[in-house]
């Protein structure tokens, strides 16, 4: 670290992240030079390498792909290799029939957009006092939100699962909207407090003149000019949560309280489970998050990037 | 993914901290902004960490039944407890698979990536090419899982045995997750590779991004290959990376569970067994719960004991850096 020049260490603004990958800019004689000399054939080798490894990679999604739309019959004679003969939407239909689907997909996107906002807003008034507060003891205070990070959800379930039924919140969303946003805003908590910890206090104090009170200048100040920041909290909340199974499984259990992993989960447990239609179930679960993803590429990148080091 | 989630290393401490200029409450008034955080943290994650210390010294079978005193026994069982002991010998497994195999392919794929892809053929390809390899990362973990138990069946309906079939002439019915341990955990470790390599990769590329290109130009113009060039300068550049990763990672494996639950349950005969999967498994089927949060607190133990000698190590190297 101590070759690396100052600047570097507050190179932590999403700007910078968004094009990971893209060389940084050089002067044009630079890149002229550099593009004149040929491709050597050890970078060709090394680049065909970096292909292949990507296909390996996407190799199970592209079986999946080839798989999902042949009919029972024409799956049972090809190899999983081999184009199917017509495009065939049984294995489809059928799981669409025999699932409520649209209820999974719907409690998904309900549990995962409520973790979204509510962790958020409470990161925000955490690390509010933490970061601009600076009160007494903050880094333990930072530490024993973390400890909601920490912990393995196996020790928190069961005595949750207890908690939830006192309270008849089993099989309910907010059962697990309630427990994520505890454990996602530990992560939030800990990310915006060093980043209100570096914020100007030239426009703070320039509030406080004005007479803004406390709250004002965190509403009308500082959440606008954090909000970058906060939106990809936000991508990030809702996709972890979206993906997440140990705790979703224990606290929902009626049939339309599910989310999109567990559905396949339950399909994938039934013995008399049709291959065909497994495959479609699984190519339609992962249809979302592809969605998603495709959506939110940059944001993510940015965001799995930002807080790793400062 | 979990894995994502816990870079809490390094806090910036700046000199001159933002404050907003004190009238009448002083900073009293910043503690109530705490008050829901606290609220729900002690009620979601205190509550149940003590809630399970204690019963760990009590046998219970749940439900009405009365708590049993038990004193030491539950925890001087786990250490006479098979099952227990091979859940950890598996979490090893589990760490080569998630901490130590990515991050090496991660460092080999991001450098390449960066250094020859990005800068020789373009940056369109590298960013595609990171974007392949970031993809099983936002697939939930449990239909990454159905995926690969349907890619593994046994039995000639299996694609890895048609695929064997094919290659060797053979008919090929390989049980892979029920089969033998050898198999099985192998196919779980396989799982985990593939979920777990585009994080190291995306956050290592990030990282390269920080290295002044001039460095690799003036290495290139001294004749040192993409080798040289590596161990050199990519490897120190990105040492804090690296860390945050293994940190990070290391503390995901030791919470695994889906992937084990998923391919196979723990199976054959109990031989893939994760801590976090017993615990589970003891609380929903076991007769005593009291055995179950011992087992439970246990994991948590070794979690925070981990994650405070990886911070603690990290801060004797930053100070040395200093």
């Amino acid at each position: 670290m101590t070759t690396v020049p100052a600047a570097s260490a507050t190179d932590q603004t999403p700007a910078t992240g968004a094009s990971a990958g893209s060389a940084p800019p050089r002067t044009p004689e630079k890149s002229r030079r550099n593009k004149s000399r040929p491709r050597t054939p050890t970078e060709w080798i090394l680049m065909v390498l970096a292909v292949l490894g990507a296909l390996v990679i996407f190799f199970p999604i592209l079986l999946l792909l080839l798989n999902a739309f042949k009919s029972p019959a024409d799956y049972a004679t090809s190899t999983p290799l081999e184009l199917p003969e017509a495009l065939d939407f049984t294995g489809i239909q059928t799981f669409w029939e025999q699932n409520n689907f649209l209820r999974a997909l719907w409690n998904s996107v309900f549990i995962s957009t409520m973790v979204a906002v509510i962790a958020v807003v409470i990161s925000v008034l955490n690390s509010f006092a933490i970061g601009i507060g600076r009160v007494r003891g903050r880094t333990w205070i930072v530490l024993v939100f973390l400890m909601a990070n920490l912990v393995p959800q196996e020790m928190l379930f069961d005595p949750l699962f207890q908690l939830y039924d006192d309270l008849g919140l089993l099989s309910n969303s907010w059962s697990v909207i309630i427990t994520f946003v505890v454990i996602q805003s530990a992560f939030g908590t800990y990310l915006l407090s060093s980043l209100l910890g570096t914020f100007p206090k030239e426009i703070l104090e320039a509030a406080a003149v004005d007479g803004a009170s406390r709250w004002r200048s965190l509403r009308s100040i500082i959440v606008p000019v954090i909000r970058p920041t906060l939106s990809v909290l936000m991508v990030f909340f809702f996709i972890w949560t979206w993906n997440e199974f140990l705790l979703p499984l224990a606290f929902l259990n009626t049939e339309d309280s599910l989310t999109v992993p567990l559905v396949l989960e339950q399909l994938n447990g039934e013995r008399q489970t049709d291959t065909t239609t497994l495959i479609a179930g699984t190519l339609i679960s992962i249809i979302p998050t592809i969605i998603f993803f495709l959506i939110f590429q940059r944001t993510l990148t940015r965001g799995i990037t930002a807080g790793a080091v400062k | 993914m979990s894995s994502t989630k816990v870079p809490w290393v390094r806090s910036t401490r700046p000199a001159e901290p933002a404050r907003i200029p004190q009238r009448g409450a002083g900073k009293l008034g910043y503690w109530l902004y705490f008050i829901p955080g606290i609220i729900l943290v002690g009620i979601i994650i205190f509550w149940p960490i003590v809630r399970n210390f204690r019963l760990s010294f009590y046998h219970w079978r749940g439900g009405r039944a009365e708590e049993q005193w038990a004193g030491l026994e539950n925890w001087a069982a786990l250490f006479q407890d098979e099952e227990y002991i091979q859940s950890f010998q598996n979490i090893i497994l589990v760490i080569i698979a998630m901490v130590i195999i990515p991050t090496v392919l991660g460092l080999i794929i991001a450098a390449l990536l960066f250094d020859v892809v990005g800068r020789r053929f373009g940056n369109k390809l590298s960013s595609f090419l990171r974007a392949t390899y970031y993809l099983p990362q936002i697939l939930p973990i449990a239909v990454a899982g159905v995926l690969f138990g349907w890619l593994l069946k046994p039995d000639s309906s299996g694609v890895f045995n048609q695929f064997l079939s094919t290659i060797t002439g053979d008919a090929v019915e390989v049980n892979w997750l029920g089969g033998s341990y050898g198999t099985a955990m192998a196919s779980v470790m396989i799982l985990m590779i593939w979920i777990q390599i585009g994080y190291p990769v995306v956050i290592f590329m990030a990282a390269l991004q920080r290295v002044d290109p001039e460095l690799y130009e003036a290495a290139e113009l001294d004749n040192a290959n993409w080798f040289q060039r590596f161990r050199a300068i990519t490897l120190p550049m990105i040492r804090p990376e690296v860390f945050v990763v293994s940190l990070t990672t290391t503390i995901a494996a030791l919470k695994v569970f889906a992937p084990v639950f998923i391919l196979t349950q723990g199976g054959p005969n109990k031989s893939t067994y994760v801590p976090s999967f017993y615990a589970y498994n003891e609380f929903i089927n076991g007769t005593d719960k009291g055995y179950a949060a011992a087992i439970a607190s246990s994991i948590t133990i070794v979690v925070f004991v981990v994650a405070v000698i990886f911070i603690r190590v990290q801060n004797r190297a930053e100070r040395k850096d200093a």
